[in-house]
């Protein structure tokens, strides 16, 4: 009850700021249109597939995770910032639960997630993208899972660094990787045997083959269940290690 | 109010390969009285920062207890929590916030209601005179008026005691000046204020008591009066010419005596009687007299005499 209290007090504070500079929604959806703009139309005769829209169907759900991931994982430079300024120091010496202090912030950046994805999902339907409301929202549940679980490990390991500077390369070189074994941009279906391989130790290979079948529409594929299921727990674990290190000394 | 004993912390730092241990707070025993103001005086680096830091429960400590109005603080911090303010040395409010939406956010956070955060933010607004800018952005607000915000923020819940980081550090004497009068009322209100400080005449015109630290120990507690009245009795200058300095030290090494460039500075007991045979001492040795002044000593003394050093130097 007082979790649920002190979750949503540090949850409307940061939506209020948020909403304060909308601007920065937008910047966030800029790059990723332009990739459905610029990239996308490059898939159809390299995917060789019938359609505009079969294309789509295969690059939207990978761009979408993509933003997931790299939204979630750079939140923790607004943390130092915070922390800079005292705030975090503040709420430390109030009875407020350290949880809240992490899942407060973390939601908004679901939402801020769920916004992004509606708006590009709206877009890719102008290119002739269809998809089933059931599936999309599984979708989004799935990228909720995915942010939630990438801003808490940001979050955390912001709180261990307590730096801009050794934060940003931290977070380029564990995305970076992750990001080319996850077949994010093309599928891994055209990979060598070895680097599939690799892929299938990525937890995000598993998200996104997840949310691609639920693009296809194929609801029934065990890539959806198995894709939920590990972006849980792993949310569930990022979350519990990053509330400890709310917990922990700040300095 | 505040009552600690053998408190201690210890970090560990790195330098390239080798880890070193700093003992940053060496066993602190404090008493703080309730509805006083206690201050913590001392050095950059003394470890006064740390030992609030442990005392609002943002560390922990390695060994040693506290009891902090009536909750014990290795057992409870939570309630220890509930009871105290505490206003950090780097400020506490965010940019884009109005003071506010912060003071109800804070005031929330201890568990008000929201018409019980508004009343109280009003009310604190109120007594801070930061009505006319409450609803402005944080980051337009000029250094003294956002110290006020952050003072205002630790007391939003009334609590018993209130610890407050070097409150007037970076401050114009004006703003400083006002800043004194905020933490007298506070004590007005009944509450214990424990202020850490590197300023002399701000421990001796402001504090009740005071404990002077020193390389994380305490060396030396109580009225700023008192303390100035354990080292001897006065202090006598005497200014001369510079190369006369190493005679006079000479002629008068019967007495405690501190030398400088352009002077010599004697502990006495009575400085009525001493400067006479100052006179008399250095007239025999032929040593060219500049001035002669005589003052009751400063803190800065007690802290010279205690620790070996002058505070304006360490």
């Amino acid at each position: 009850m007082k979790l649920l209290r002190d979750t949503s007090l540090i949850f409307n504070r940061q939506m209020q700021l948020l909403l304060r500079n909308p601007v920065w929604i937008l910047v966030g959806v800029f790059q990723p249109v332009m990739y459905l703009l610029l990239f996308a139309p490059l898939l159809k005769p390299a995917l060789q597939v019938q359609s505009n829209a079969a294309a789509y169907e295969i690059f939207v759900p990978g761009l979408l995770v993509l933003l997931a991931i790299f939204g979630g994982l750079f939140q923790g430079f607004g943390l130092i910032a915070e922390l800079r300024a005292g705030v975090i120091e503040r709420s430390r010496v109030t009875p407020v639960s350290r949880l809240a202090l992490l899942l407060g912030r973390s939601l908004r950046d679901v939402v801020s997630l769920i916004a992004q994805a509606v708006i590009i999902t709206l877009l890719a339907l102008l290119f002739d993208l269809r998809v089933f409301i059931g599936d999309l929202l599984l979708a989004y549940l799935m990228l909720a899972l995915i942010s939630l679980m990438t801003s808490a490990v940001s979050y955390g390991v912001a709180l261990a660094v307590k730096s801009e500077d050794a934060l940003a390369p931290l977070m380029n070189t564990v995305a970076q990787p992750v990001l080319l074994l996850s077949g994010i941009l093309l599928p891994l279906t055209y990979a060598p045997g070895w680097l599939q391989g690799i892929a299938d130790y990525n937890p995000f290979s598993w998200a996104v083959n997840g949310t691609r079948a639920l693009f296809r529409g194929d609801l029934g594929a065990p890539d959806v269940w198995q894709g939920l299921l590990i972006m849980a727990v792993l949310a569930v674990l990022a979350v519990a290690w990053s509330a400890r290190m709310f917990a922990r000394s700040v300095r | 109010m505040i009552e600690t004993r053998g408190l201690r912390k210890s970090f560990v730092s790195r330098q390239g390969r080798e880890k070193k241990t700093v003992e940053a707070v060496r066993g602190v025993d404090l008493d703080v009285a309730e509805g006083e103001i206690f201050g913590f005086l001392g050095p950059n680096g003394a470890g006064k920062t740390t030992t609030l830091r442990m005392l609002a429960t943002l560390i922990e400590p390695d060994d040693g207890s506290a009891t902090i109005a009536g909750a014990d603080l290795r057992a409870d911090p939570g309630e220890v929590r509930r009871r105290i303010g505490y206003v950090a040395q780097g400020g506490s409010t965010w940019d884009d916030s109005t003071a506010r939406e912060e003071l109800v956010l804070q005031a929330r956070l201890y568990g008000a209601s929201k018409s019980d955060a508004l009343a109280r933010a009003a009310r604190v607004l109120d007594g801070f005179q930061l009505s006319d800018y409450a609803d402005r952005k944080c980051k337009t607000y000029s250094g003294g008026q956002r110290r006020r915000v952050d003072i205002a923020l630790g007391i939003i819940h009334e609590p018993k005691v209130v610890f407050l980081d070097e409150p007037t550090t970076g401050l114009d004497p004006q703003s400083r000046a006002h800043m004194w009068d905020e933490i007298r009322r506070l004590r007005a209100e009944g509450m214990t204020v424990f202020i850490t400080t590197h300023y002399l005449d701000e421990a001796d015109a402001l504090c009740d008591r005071i404990s002077i630290m020193d390389n994380g120990e305490i060396v030396a507690s109580g009225t700023p009066t008192d303390l100035k009245r354990e080292i001897s009795g006065d202090v006598v200058r005497v200014g001369l010419p510079m190369e006369a300095v190493a005679a006079a030290a000479q002629a008068l090494n019967t007495y405690k005596i501190e030398t400088y460039d352009d002077s010599v500075r004697l502990y006495v007991e009575d400085g009525a009687v001493a400067i006479p045979q100052i006179l008399r001492a250095l007239d025999a040795a032929d040593v060219p007299l500049g001035t002669i002044e005589l003052h009751r000593p400063s803190l800065d003394d007690v802290f010279l005499t205690k620790t070996g050093r002058s505070l304006r130097e360490s």
